[in-house]
């Protein structure tokens, strides 16, 4: 029988790939695993397999076409890297997205987030074999999507945020249809509690399993509901406040568990923060323009500029160096999967297969915006 | 130990219950299903209005377009998918002026980030929501925006 | 015989293309989605249509494969899978073959099924395929005690092996109702013990697609990836009409005491429908099952058979043979 050349090791590990393709991984990221029976000794996880040199892209595009290319990194929290972007280019121009603007890209950023969060119960609930909760979260992000669509004209990458504010006004509906859509995430989030949540066999899936303590979660770097859930405080909506967040009431969420079921219930409890935060906004966006008006070519002086924000996932960081020039000299990003990425070899140390697959699913990993 | 042992049997249980009764309603209550059946509801169907499916160039009745040939969408394309050729066309007066010859447009190069649109100074393209776009060969997939021997409406350049 | 026994295959392969019929438009209701709509009147013919495809699709064997035992096992799996259906009583005396230790044939052959699953593990010659099937060996080994347990309780009140003996034994009422609380907590663990036999969710441990990518079955394709399909569906079939059998009285209709009348209505439902309908009963709530929960992890599969099931039907089996020995059964 022929498995392979080092399918088993001098020690007697048995070696196996996880990925490129593989149901689990949500994209082509390749785990090697070292596994004694189904216990896992090691994971090394390889990356690269989709590389798009986005931060290249971005020093040959300007500063209003850069935008839109960072919605292919995270795309699941599209919004919020454009507004990531949006915001570092206007902390060189030095000016500040009007008041309308700002309620807008609020948001809209929440609803990204619930969108994202939504994608992730349901693919959470598909990696641990219950398929049905997919279809229930789906129903509810289809209803988010369609506000997208209605305002912003596209459903997944949007790019709607440029720099000075956002793309064209609100449509006519839109505020009615956040509502409803408030509503209807608000009725049905019982059916999330007692198809997964309270479900024993998921409990017991998640229950101590990938553990990360506070001290690992800092050194590796992990940011969003992955630290959080480990006790680490690191929104940076409360931290360094963008966009007006620092006069909307939110609670950040914390936990000390640092297992899988710490991270959910982080995730869970967001969900309804967001639902909080649209909820103050709604109502009360103010009036006036939804863009500041900048020269058509933008032009930052010379310097770097830094911007964090807080997506699905944890922090995105933009760096831009400019030199004056109508185009980034030099433009990267600190993406948070990539990070927490490099946590999981940590957490998943002793575990079964399954949990890895626990693991992956609740750390939530966009695969493009690792390799960028 | 005995009651703990039993009570985990009886609450693991209760939770799966649980779980059976919401799947067992959505199985008994049909008029809940979300599915579009998309072919079958063409006829129905409405995108939403600024629905981004492809860019087109709005042609009024006497076959007018808006398009000065300013050149701003394809300096402004992320991805190079416009690309404008020009021709000298003789006017009434008896000048000579530059005026567009053919609007190039990939469709499979461009995302519909609405940057075109945006930076157009004269409202010559919109957004189109037509989503069907597939075809069999790629070469379909470069068009040409301005329909044949269509001009420039007037007024637009001033 | 040669005849009866063509007819049940036929009969076996048109009921599991009903079986996963069913089990699209089940999963598809409880996930608020249509299901197959396109093939036939209401997309009943889809899983003909799927057939056609697998039968004209390429049976590929992979290189390195033990060949000869790669090609075996999907015919083992279902050989075996039907072998267990010869006991059983569709309908008022009819059964292939009335034997009188039908009870501990059905366990001893349904059992065999884990021949199959090893051994296309191992000849696929694939890291996932071989996790897989030492998984199921783990299962299957574990779980047939409990099914043997829960079958026991009902044999020690009937003090008989034969299927059909266990049938007439329910004339008088089906033993659910008569066995009091030790049988239902018995038929319990036989429902979810068989799910876990027969590799179903939440126990489908060996398939486990988001773990193992399709387990022992990652390296088959066309029409020896559909055996293994027929044989599990065959398999879902037999476990419920056993349970059918053995817990809700098979084909006797459903008699209350005392009601005439009532008992007279329910004689003219013909026996098969009576079989048929506990059965599909059955198959709905194992059904229901896997599309509700998600899966569990190797080590909670086997604490939950060693540390719950396991010795609850223990002191189970306990009760109902001091219920035998007192009389205490209707």
């Amino acid at each position: 029988m022929l498995l392979g050349e080092d399918y088993i090791t001098e020690e007697g590990e048995f070696v196996i790939n996880m990925g490129p393709q593989h149901p689990a991984t949500h994209g082509v990221l390749h785990m090697k695993i070292w596994l004694d029976g189904e216990t896992i000794k090691k994971v090394e996880p390889h990356l690269g397999y989709i590389h798009r040199s986005i931060e290249k892209m971005s020093e040959s595009l300007s500063y209003r076409q850069f935008v839109f290319v960072t919605s292919r990194m995270d795309y699941l929290s599209a919004h919020i890297n454009n507004q990531a972007c949006a915001l570092a280019v206007e902390k060189g121009l030095q000016i500040e997205a009007t008041p309308r603007a700002q309620a807008i890209r609020v948001i809209m950023a929440e609803l990204t987030r619930l969108a994202s969060h939504q994608l992730w119960w349901a693919c959470a609930g598909l990696d641990l074999g219950g398929v049905t909760p997919f279809f229930y979260a789906f129903r509810e992000r289809e209803a988010i999507n369609d506000v997208m669509e209605e305002t912003c004209g596209a459903r997944l990458t949007q790019n709607y945020m440029v720099p000075g504010g956002v793309m064209n006004d609100i449509h006519p509906n839109f505020q009615k249809r956040v509502k409803d859509v408030l509503k209807q995430i608000k009725d049905n989030f019982h059916e999330y509690d007692e198809i997964l949540t309270g479900n024993v066999i998921f409990q017991n899936r998640l229950k101590d399993v990938g553990y990360i303590s506070k001290e690992d979660a800092v050194s590796y770097g992990c940011t969003g509901p992955t630290a959080r859930a480990s006790g680490v405080s690191c929104d940076i909506r409360k931290l360094f406040p963008y966009d007006g967040y620092d006069k909307l009431q939110f609670e950040e969420i914390l936990s000390t568990g640092g297992d899988s079921w710490a991270r959910y219930q982080v995730r869970m409890a967001e969900m309804l923060q967001s639902v909080h935060i649209i909820e103050q906004l709604i109502d009360n966006i103010p009036e006036g323009d939804f863009a500041a008006k900048t020269k058509v070519v933008i032009k930052l002086p010379k310097g770097d500029f830094y911007q964090r924000v807080e997506t699905a996932r944890g922090e995105l960081g933009v760096y831009l160096v400019s030199d004056g020039a109508a185009v980034p000299y030099r433009c990267h990003y600190r993406s948070p999967n990539f990070a927490n990425l490099s946590a999981i070899p940590r957490m998943a140390k002793g575990a079964k297969i399954g949990d890895l697959v626990a693991i992956m699913a609740t750390v939530d990993l966009v695969i493009p915006d690792i390799d960028r | 130990m005995l009651k703990e042992y039993f009570g985990t049997i009886f609450s693991a249980i209760k939770s799966l219950l649980t779980g059976m009764k919401l799947t067992g309603y959505y199985f008994t209550h049909l008029k809940e299903i979300v599915t579009e059946e998309y072919p079958d509801n063409r006829a129905t169907l409405k995108m939403a209005d600024r629905f981004r499916g492809e860019v087109i160039m709005p042609h009024d009745e006497k076959n007018e377009h808006r398009c000065t040939g300013c050149q701003s969408c394809e300096l402004t394309c992320p991805n190079g998918s416009i690309k404008i050729i020009f021709k000298q066309e003789l006017q009434p007066d008896g000048k000579k002026k530059k005026r567009i010859d053919t609007w190039v447009y990939h469709l499979d190069m461009c995302t519909m980030c609405n940057l075109c649109v945006e930076a157009c100074p004269s409202n010559a393209i919109i957004m189109g929501q037509d989503f069907e776009h597939s075809v069999y060969e790629k070469k379909y997939l470069k068009k040409v925006l301005n329909k044949p021997g269509s001009k420039l409406m007037d007024g637009v350049e001033e | 015989m040669v005849i009866t026994g063509v007819c049940l295959l036929v009969f076996l392969v048109l009921l599991c293309f009903f079986l996963g019929y069913m089990e699209r438009k089940v999963a598809a209701f409880m996930e608020i989605r249509l299901g197959p709509n396109r093939v036939g009147p209401k997309g009943s013919l889809q899983i003909v249509a799927d057939t056609v495809k697998l039968l004209f699709k390429e049976g590929l064997t992979p290189d390195c494969a033990d060949k000869f035992l790669f090609n075996l096992a999907p015919g083992i799996m279902v050989v075996t899978s039907m072998l267990a259906v010869a006991p059983i009583a569709f309908a008022k005396d009819f059964q292939i073959w009335n034997i009188n230790i039908g009870v501990l044939y059905v366990s001893a052959i349904s059992s065999m099924g884990v021949i199959g699953i090893l051994m296309a593990g191992w000849s696929s010659s694939n890291k996932y395929s071989l996790i897989g099937a030492m998984r199921s060996g783990a299962q299957i080994v574990s779980y047939e005690l409990s099914i043997g347990l829960s079958l026991i309780s009902i044999v020690i009140l009937t003090g008989s092996l034969s299927l059909s003996d266990i049938v007439y034994s329910q004339a008088n009422g089906w033993w659910i109702f008569k066995g009091h609380i030790p049988i239902i907590i018995s038929f319990v663990i036989f429902i979810i013990a068989s799910t876990a036999e027969i590799n179903r969710a939440p126990f489908d441990l060996t398939e486990a697609e988001q773990e193992l990518t399709g387990g022992f079955h990652t390296e088959y394709a066309g029409m020896k990836f559909a055996m293994f399909l027929l044989s599990e569906y065959i398999n879902l079939f037999i476990v419920s009409a056993i349970a059918a059998t053995i817990f809700l009285g098979g084909w006797m209709p459903f008699h209350i005491g005392g009601l005439e009348g009532f008992n007279h209505i329910m004689d003219f439902i013909p026996s098969s429908i009576w079989f048929f309908g506990k059965t599909f009963f059955i198959i709905f709530v194992i059904m229901w099952f896997r599309w509700t929960f998600p899966r569990l992890r190797i080590d909670q599969l086997l604490n939950l058979e060693w540390k719950y099931l396991l010795p609850i039907s223990m002191v189970n089996v306990l009760l109902v043979t001091l219920m035998a020995i007192m009389g205490w059964h209707f």
